[in-house]
């Protein structure tokens, strides 16, 4: 069976600085991982492959420097990796990188097998919008699972897959039709370490490197800016808040007369706080 | 390249002409998708109809909801409801497909519905549901949508303008849908105020026709396993939140955030490091990638005040924290602060609350 795992190249945005004054962000210097939350879909697409043979093969679309994201996933343990990169997909949105990646992972199962499952992690940390899944199911025509928790079950005589997925208020058990897209929820299974020989190959191995033209995407119009119908006006910080907190006097007093303070203290601003309270809050 | 929205994408297009294609300028009302599952409506489309409704007043159209399910009957309630809350207008669209949600078939009614009544905004929550569907109707439709918004307004020009955050939560930034309708947007749970609700109001409703067979849809719900502790953490929709962060410094001095949750009859959680850790479950996680809290008091014990705790916890009514750096970010926002130990602080405020308690229930 043969998989794709869409990655992102991310910064760690733990460690982004905003310039104080021209409120652009300092990119120089930010290091770069594998969206954390694709690292689930990644390991439950090996997992797959190891339980049922066959390929994993690894997506991105990014600048050159991704191919980094890429070879640290081969030494993680998949197959393959394509990159996808051309200056037409500057400034993407999420419907312009849903094209592109769909257009991609059409041309992936062209050449190496049309893929029974397509995987994306839940959202990236930097454009956090949880729609490139979705987008890719759609311009593919494939049914879409969402907030996976677990794959029970991949039927390839039957072409059918079983998961469980995180739904409102419970967990939904389904049964689809293969090929689906899942977007893989976090936390569901632990990352495995490459071997050495994985890591070995990863850091060698030659990869796909696609442009538009090659990806098979004849209509540029669809990418980038130009095929983004959504467009950032401005950027801005936070408002601080003009006031800074109250300071309760702390001293030398002790902790009960402190409590007492803070409890005097909201009762002020909020005089129908106890009376709530009483009515609300546990007997003793 | 990358999918976020970023600075250099705003310089070059944020001055394009929006001469609206003309196909897209019979686009007009501001659309709900009330979210509405197991006989309720999730609140956060009441919040959105709260949110809507003044949006559509700024433009002078009217405010729409749309709710699907599987028993019209049964959905008489939600209807009701949706025009107490402000709606003018609700589009049932009642088949038995639509019971338990699944993607395809909710997508199907919902561009239909996009199709045939030509709405020029839709709100949907950015709930599990919320999301699942916004990305598919979006992308059906080939038009823009705007993930997570915190801000909603309209522009000098009559477009939306959604603002989210961006960066892991370090800037804000504002969105448009440059020439495609309808223009879509998720708001979370608790992000906008729960609106006012005008027991009696009415409105109209429409029924739509699903046009949708059983044996035509792929997917198939085998189970629905309800959460055994959904009814326990309720911390979006708590009035009192007690909280958490590295200060407290293991995993026992929990402990000390649940003990005073519980006097005050109120929900604990905590930072993100404290799932990453294991502390605690991610389903108390507080802020940008956890919850959204609205409560009337926030205590936040030994939390630094990162942005991305932040933006989760500043529709607070009242927010206390206490942590030994009286140059914690976190006094920045806070309304009153404690520079203490909060390993020491929290058990001495358990006591006094309840002391105070017991002695006045005692008087009354
Ligand atoms: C993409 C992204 C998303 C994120 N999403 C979230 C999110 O949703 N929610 C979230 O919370 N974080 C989130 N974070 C993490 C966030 O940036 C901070 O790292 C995190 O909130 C810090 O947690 P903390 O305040 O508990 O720990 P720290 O920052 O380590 O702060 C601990 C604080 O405790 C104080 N302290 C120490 N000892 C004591 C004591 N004995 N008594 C009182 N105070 C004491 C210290 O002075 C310090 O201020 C996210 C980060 C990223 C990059
Ligand atoms: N540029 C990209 N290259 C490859 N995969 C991507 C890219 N952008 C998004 N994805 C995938 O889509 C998922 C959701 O992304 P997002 O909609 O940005 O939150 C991610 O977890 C990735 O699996």
């Amino acid at each position: 069976m043969h998989i794709v795992v869409c990655i992102k190249q991310v910064p760690d945005s733990a460690q982004i600085r905003v310039h104080p004054v021209t409120n652009t962000i300092m990119r120089q210097g930010v290091p770069t991982i594998i969206n954390p939350y694709d690292l689930f879909a990644l390991e439950e697409a090996l997992r797959l492959r190891d339980w049922l043979g066959g390929e994993v093969t690894v997506l991105t679309m990014g600048p050159p420097m991704a191919e980094e994201s890429l070879r640290k996933a081969l030494g993680i343990g998949a197959d393959r990796g394509v990159l996808l990169t051309d200056r037409f997909f500057a400034g993407s949105d999420t419907l312009a990188t849903s094209y592109a990646l769909a257009q991609a992972v059409r041309k992936i199962g062209e050449t190496w097998g049309i893929p029974e499952i397509v995987f994306t992690g839940k959202q990236t940390i930097d454009g956090d919008t949880a729609q490139v899944g979705p987008g890719i199911a759609r311009r593919l025509a494939l049914q879409q699972l969402t907030y996976v928790a677990a794959v029970q079950e991949v039927d390839l005589e039957n072409k059918t897959i079983t998961v469980l997925r995180r739904a409102e208020g419970g967990v939904q058990e389904l049964k689809t039709a293969i090929p689906a897209l899942i977007t893989m929820l976090e936390g569901t299974n632990e990352v495995r370490r490459g071997t050495i020989a994985d890591v070995l190959r990863g850091a060698r191995a030659e990869l796909v490197v696609w442009n538009a033209q090659t990806a098979g995407i004849t209509d540029v119009s669809n990418c980038g800016l130009r095929g983004s119908p959504t467009v950032v006006k401005r950027v801005f910080a936070p408002k601080p808040r003009a006031t800074k907190a109250v300071q309760i006097e702390v001293g030398d007093r002790d902790m009960g007369t402190i409590a007492e303070d803070v409890i005097a203290r909201l009762y002020a601003v909020q005089p129908a706080l106890e009376a709530a309270l009483l009515r609300t809050a546990a007997a003793y | 390249m990358s999918t976020a929205p970023t600075p250099p994408a705003a310089a070059s297009r944020a001055g394009m002409k929006k001469e609206l294609p003309e196909r897209f300028k019979s686009y007009k009302h501001v659309w709900v998708f009330i979210e509405y599952e197991h006989g309720e409506i999730h609140p956060v489309s009441l919040e959105l109809l709260g949110e809507g409704r003044k949006l559509a007043d700024k433009l002078g159209v009217e405010l729409i909801g749309a709710v699907l399910g599987g028993n019209r009957a049964a959905m008489q309630d939600a209807v009701v409801e949706a025009w107490e809350y402000g709606a003018d207008l609700v589009y049932v669209v009642a088949d038995p497909t639509l019971e338990h949600y699944r993607n395809d078939p909710y997508t199907r009614v919902m561009t239909d519905l996009v199709n045939n009544y030509k709405p020029e905004i839709i709100l949907l929550g950015a709930t599990v549901l919320g999301r699942d569907l916004a990305g598919a109707v979006a992308t059906t439709l080939l038009t823009g949508l705007t993930a997570d918004c915190t801000e909603l307004a309209i522009d000098d020009e009559g477009s939306l303008a959604a603002t989210r955050p961006t960066f892991g939560g370090s800037l804000l930034c504002t969105i448009h849908t440059l020439n495609f309708r309808p223009q879509m947007a998720t708001v979370r749970p608790r992000v906008m105020a729960m609106p006012g609700r005008t027991k009696g109001r009415q409105g109209r409703v429409i029924e739509h026709a699903a046009n949708l067979q059983e044996f035509d849809i792929i997917t198939k719900v085998l189970r629905f396993l309800p959460d055994r502790n959904s009814n326990k953490v309720q911390l979006a929709y708590a009035d009192i939140v007690v909280a958490g962060g590295l200060g407290l410094r293991s995993p026992e001095n929990l402990q000390l955030v649940r003990a005073l949750a519980e006097v005050l009859g109120g929900e604990w959680g905590g930072s993100r490091p404290l799932v990453q850790k294991g502390w605690m479950e991610a389903e108390r996680q507080i802020g940008q990638t956890g919850k959204t809290i609205r409560p009337k008091i926030y205590i936040a014990a030994g939390i630094s005040g990162a942005i991305q705790h932040r933006v989760g916890v500043e529709g607070a009514d009242t927010i206390i924290a206490i942590n030994t750096d009286k140059n914690a970010p976190i006094f920045d926002f806070a309304h009153f602060g404690v520079v203490t130990n909060a390993i020491e602080f929290l058990p001495a405020l358990t006591t006094a609350f309840r002391k105070r308690l017991s002695v006045n229930r005692l008087a009354s």
